[in-house]
């Protein structure tokens, strides 16, 4: 008998039984149907984690090294260690730029927070940002009006600034920002760029909200001797480990670190964060899918059931039908198919629940459910349908031909 | 070379601690073109006769040779490939697929044979046809008289072309007049050649038969010609069915 012939008499056999049972088939789809509910929206969350760390460490660059008093993972007692660290300084940054070879750009960021006004309108514990000019390109930034600040800004302390999108359109929902003085802490700046849209970064922060002022300004008008961060752009990615490794030498004569102690900073990458997240978020998501799955398994164990039922009550069809010379394969095709399709019709409607239900997610992280998303949904779903059909459909198989036809 | 032979054909079961013999050593030789009844009280072992013969069963001890071949010790699969193509059953309680139309049960063992669904189409039309039910193709078992759901029944035995035509009790669940017809269907193949064994307890169809095989105690207790065999008096309304002889495997 050929495959495909064989399949499709199964499956009108497997229709024809699932009609003449259409309540019984649905009650026992909802096991299944709850499982891929909560699996398919399970994998979404974790799909829309992943992309929204990704968009946020995209803003990172993979090419920049971060200068800083401290490692980004720092384990508790390492902290003990190292929390007497001396800050790094804006004049450390200026020697590094004028000695590393490898950079193609240093930048300064120093951060703090500030009300911001404009008019009647004001904004309060904004987060204030302290830039120097070579930090636009170092972070990547995009402009959507005016410019970034210049050298001779950032050298003679000049008060103006660059905003974020979001404090654009509070400040100025009508009209263009740039050339408008708003007051920073204690100066009055005046706008020279709106930064470009960012949305959050994956810990929750605001990007939008944000003002850039010269690093010189943020020294003067917010915090004297800000600890800061020094960013530093390499030519190519190939060469982080170079510059690293120069960028090392640079800091210990700077800090006057003597040979043999331990550096007393830390130089942060994107690839650290990467590497953190795939291990945590790997986990999370295995456990995740897990508990969810046992959803999907009280599921299955619901088609096994109701396929015990009925190869019980089919018992005499199964003898008939081996009589006039079914094998034990094509009887086992018959209930299998049977249990896909109950199993395959509960993905679908589980589908069609979890769909709308992944709108709800997506206002919170950006996530829509993926067609492939949808696809290992209704494989597992027919799988499920496979696996909890087997022992029903192996007994059905093995039935003794006189006995069967001797059943009620 | 004999269509069945049997030697010293045994079959027992072990019920907890007791051994049952439902058959004990029976030898028998059948040949193509008979039309043969088994008769028997119930317990008699008749039942488990029919159960080998029909390849349904496997024996414990003893021969049993299908066209040449011994299935005695064939396993499943094997056994219901025989049944597919040597064996067409006609049961007491007709066992049509309730949900299936006519037509679809009368394809179903082709179905397992593994015809092309085209040819598969046309010979059970060619059957049904050959049994007067032309006009009732799609008709479902619950649409269908006792009568009609039996002849939807032997056309289903018949569409393989099969060696033997093996009947449990075919007129138990038919008034006496449907029953006479069935009959009469028989006699009608057994005319046209078909081998025909037919298990029953009732006199009158096993006069039917020409030869009669009496079971008692799991013995054979007589094997005898039926002199005058009651020939159904219907003159042949049927075309003559399956005139080509059934198809012989080595």
């Amino acid at each position: 008998m050929r495959y495909a012939d064989e399949i499709r008499e199964a499956v009108v056999i497997a229709l024809g039984a699932l009609r003449s049972n259409k309540l019984r088939a649905g009650l026992t789809t909802l096991g299944i149907v709850i499982g891929i509910v909560t699996v398919t929206l399970m994998a979404t969350a974790i799909d829309g984690l992943n992309q929204a760390f990704q968009r946020s460490i995209s803003m990172i660059g993979a090419d920049v090294l971060f200068i800083q008093r401290f490692s980004w993972f720092t384990g508790r007692e390492e902290w003990a260690k190292t929390r007497n660290r001396r800050e790094l300084t804006l004049a450390q940054a200026r020697e590094v730029a004028k000695l590393s070879t490898l950079a193609r750009a240093v930048g300064v960021e120093a951060h703090g927070s500030a009300d911001v006004q404009y008019g009647n309108r004001s904004a309060r514990a904004v987060w204030v940002v302290g830039n120097s000019e070579d930090s636009a390109l170092v972070r990547g930034v995009s402009l959507s009006e005016g410019r970034w600040l210049s050298p001779a800004e950032v050298q003679g302390a000049r008060p103006v600034c660059v905003i974020g999108h979001d404090l654009a359109t509070r400040f100025f929902p009508l009209e263009s920002g740039v050339g408008k003085r708003i007051r920073v802490g204690r100066s009055m700046c005046e706008v020279v760029g709106v930064l470009e849209k960012q949305g959050q970064f994956f810990t929750g922060a605001n990007l939008d909200n944000q003002v850039v002022i010269p690093i010189t300004r943020f020294t003067s008008d917010l915090v004297r001797w800000p600890d800061v961060t020094i960013a530093v752009k390499v030519w190519d990615a190939t060469q982080m480990e170079g510059a690293k490794e120069e960028l090392t030498g640079i800091l210990r004569q700077l800090r006057r670190v003597q040979p043999g102690a331990p550096d007393d900073f830390a130089i942060n990458q994107q690839d650290m964060l990467v590497r953190n997240f795939n291990q945590i978020g790997g986990s999370l998501a295995l456990v995740g899918l897990f508990i969810t799955g046992l959803s999907l398994f009280v599921g299955g164990i619901g088609v096994m059931n109701i396929m015990y039922v009925s190869v019980a009550e089919r018992t005499r069809e199964i003898g008939v039908r081996k009589a006039i010379g079914a094998k034990r394969r094509n009887i086992l095709t018959q209930f299998l198919v049977e249990a896909v399709f109950i199993s395959l019709g509960a993905g679908l409607v589980g589908l069609a629940v979890a769909w709308p239900m992944t709108w709800v997610i997506d206002y919170f992280l950006a996530a829509r459910m993926s067609i492939p998303t949808a696809l290992a949904a209704l494989l597992v779903a027919a799988v499920t349908g496979i696996v909890s059909g087997f022992l029903p459909a192996w007994r059905a198989a093995r039935l003794n031909p006189v006995d069967a036809l001797r059943s009620e | 070379m004999s269509l069945i032979r049997i030697t010293g054909l045994g079959r027992h079961y072990v019920m907890g601690s007791e051994m049952i013999h439902a058959l004990r050593g029976v030898s028998v030789t059948i040949e193509r073109g008979e039309y043969i009844a088994i008769m028997g009280p119930s317990g008699s072992g008749k039942s488990t006769l029919m159960n080998l013969l029909g390849c349904l069963d496997t024996p414990s001890q003893g021969v049993y040779e299908l066209n040449g071949v011994n299935v005695a010790d064939m396993d499943d699969n094997q056994l219901a490939e025989i049944r597919n193509r040597e064996i067409g059953f006609v049961f007491q309680s007709f066992n049509l697929m309730a949900r299936s139309d006519a037509l679809h049960n009368v394809e179903l063992p082709l179905v397992y044979a593994g015809v092309p669904p085209a040819e598969r189409r046309a010979r059970a039309l060619e059957v049904l046809r050959q049994v007067a039910l032309a006009d009732r193709v799609h008709h479902r078992p619950n649409e269908l008289s006792g009568g009609q759901r039996q002849r939807v029944a032997v056309a289903r035995a018949l569409v393989n072309r099969p060696s033997i035509i093996l009947a449990d009790e075919p007129t138990g669940n038919l008034d006496s007049r449907t029953g006479t017809e069935i009959l009469g269907l028989f006699d009608q193949l057994s005319r046209n050649g078909n081998t025909i064994i037919v298990v029953t307890h009732e006199e009158e169809v096993a006069q039917h038969a020409r030869r009669i095989l009496r079971i008692r105690d799991g013995l054979i207790a007589a094997d005898e010609a039926n002199q005058a065999p009651r020939w159904a008096e219907a003159p042949p309304r049927v075309p003559p069915i399956l005139t080509t002889p059934p198809t012989v495997t080595p």
